[in-house]
């Protein structure tokens, strides 16, 4: 294993992606620091390259791939840095296998730090993805800590997109913009969860195109808005054949938390059955009150609730 | 054992509720009984601090818990089952185990109590306490979160309502189980003869106030007769 990082990213990277310092990642994985890659390893079966037209990575997963993960954490760990990258994900025919990615943006100084990942999903027919991205702000300085994840997915016949990410805190300010088209059988089941404090900005876009007989999509966000800050969701799941799609946005505001909550459904198919839910409102008082029937105080239960609520 | 003196309580649009209650608990299982709408729900909630009262004292073991909080309570000794089991989202009926017994059980702690309920752990253990559940699946979670507790006083709030009959019959049993060890002190909030015939002592409660209280053997055979079935003064 050949890796070379501090030991900022050190400690994110047992947050963001489960990292163990004497084993190491398993497999294959790419690890980026400030805009420059701190470690790289392909495996047999997962090939990660250099792009040479722009910064970022191709990660190829050869077809029918089982049980393999690949690792692409990026993180920043001062402040002035603007990060972009564009990494592309080719997934072969009947491949399945777990993607972990992940962003911790640390900023002590003056100035923003900002990650901007572009990732970009190709999944050929029959494979199956697992995408499991955590995000996470540290560091006390002024600068503001950005994460601006822009994800464009293509789904080619039955294959299945299962997207699991969360933000953890920290994370001044965060667009996060999701994009997908869904061609014949194929699936995309998106689990959201945010947790924003203080004067925290998050902002959650989805757009969906079901453009296949029997695609289907499943899209639900929790979000915890607290202190002064504000989330907002919008949605837009598109039904052009014969198709199932449902959004929910689930949120919990509590002090001076704010959430807006825009959910739009457009069917062009007769066939497609389009739901959307959605529901913000504070913690419920007989929640709280069950759990201090059960000894917790008001706040440890508060913290119960919403550690609940956020793990699903 | 719990002792309740002079207790009122007048709702915030001025709706009396109860009308200067007082009682003390002899024995393990005291079961509250009445026609509905009589103030008995409302004293489970004064009891547990749910509600506090317009005047009056609750004394547990002869100290006054009269001002202390739902959380105060609970850490006293007192556990309260709610008549209407509460739902979270995303938490599981493990995490309620564990936070009730105060520590993680163990698998066949977990089936221990759930069976005492009628329920198998390993179907419902990693459920999540949410509106996925059914009305007596959710009913019969809550009571064994109070089990768990193993408290000084446990009070059940209509234990029974939507719960089937088979489980109904295994919580019975239960009751009778903490009864016969002396496993803490029960109130039970109940209109069923099956719990009614397990009480060491009997009171009932009608339009806010106690219209008779004693033990079992002497309060039963009146109210199997239809005694206290109206809280008209007059008996209509």
């Amino acid at each position: 294993m050949d890796t070379n990082f501090n030991d900022i990213t050190a400690g994110m990277l047992k947050i963001i992606s489960d990292y163990d310092e004497t084993t190491g990642f398993k497999g294959a994985y790419n690890i980026r620091e400030d805009s420059s890659c701190a470690g790289r390893q392909s495996s047999k079966n997962i090939t990660i390259n250099s792009k040479t037209d722009k910064p970022g990575i191709d990660i190829i997963v050869k077809p029918n791939t089982k049980g393999e993960t690949v690792y692409i954490p990026a993180c920043v760990t001062h402040s002035d840095v603007d990060d972009l990258v564009y990494n592309d994900f080719y997934i072969g025919k009947n491949a399945d296998v777990i993607i972990v990615a992940g962003c911790g943006v640390h900023n002590e100084g003056e100035e923003d730090a900002r990650h901007n990942g572009i990732h970009r999903f190709f999944l050929d027919e029959g494979a199956s993805v697992v995408y499991k991205e955590k995000h996470i702000g540290t560091g006390n300085g002024k600068g503001l800590k950005k994460i601006d994840p822009v994800t464009e997915c293509f789904l080619k016949k039955n294959s299945r997109l299962e997207m699991d990410t969360i933000q953890l805190g920290g994370v001044d300010r965060s667009t996060r913009t999701t994009s997908a088209e869904l061609a014949e059988g194929a699936k995309i089941i998106v689990r959201e969860r945010i947790m924003t404090d203080n004067e925290e900005d998050a902002v959650t876009k989805f757009s969906v195109k079901l453009n296949g007989e029997d695609s289907g999509a499943d899209l639900v966000s929790r979000s915890v808005a607290r202190g002064n800050s504000h989330q907002a969701f919008y949605s837009v799941v598109e039904g052009n054949a014969r198709c199932t799609g449902h959004s929910a946005c689930d949120a919990i505001i509590a002090e001076n938390g704010r959430v807006d909550a825009q959910p739009a459904l457009n069917a062009s198919n007769v066939d497609a059955e389009l739901i959307h839910e959605a529901a913000i409102g504070k913690i419920a008082g007989e929640q709280l009150l069950k759990l201090c029937s059960l000894g917790l105080t008001r706040e440890q239960a508060e913290e119960k609730i919403i550690e609940g609520f956020l793990r699903y | 054992m719990l002792e309740i003196k002079d207790l009122c309580w007048t709702t915030s649009d001025k709706n009396e509720i109860l009308k200067g209650v007082s009682f003390k608990t002899s024995g393990a299982l005291t079961v509250i009984t009445g026609p509905n709408g009589g103030g008995k729900t409302s004293l489970a909630k004064l009891i547990a601090g749910v509600e506090q009262p317009t005047s009056g004292q609750i004394l547990l073991d002869g100290e006054d818990i009269t001002a202390l909080s739902v959380t105060e309570r609970a850490n006293k000794g007192v556990a309260y089952a709610f008549q209407q089991p509460v739902r979270f989202k995303g938490i599981t009926v493990r995490d309620l185990l564990e936070l009730a017994a105060k520590e993680k059980t163990g698998y066949k702690g977990y089936c221990d109590l759930l069976g005492k309920v009628g329920l198998c752990a390993e179907e419902y253990i990693d459920r999540e306490m949410s509106s996925a559940l059914s009305g007596g699946e959710a009913k019969r979670i809550e009571i064994a979160t109070v089990l768990a507790r193993r408290a000084r006083l446990s009070v059940f709030d209509e234990p029974e309502a939507g719960i089937d009959l088979w489980s109904f019959s295994r919580l019975v049993e239960t009751f009778e189980e903490i009864r016969k060890e002396s496993a803490g002190e029960l109130i039970v909030i109940s209109h069923q003869e099956r719990i009614l015939k397990i009480a060491d002592t009997i009171i009932v409660i009608a339009d806010g106030k106690i219209r008779v209280s004693g033990p079992r053997d002497e309060i039963l055979p009146q109210l199997m007769q239809g005694e206290y079935t109206c809280s008209c003064p007059k008996r209509c």
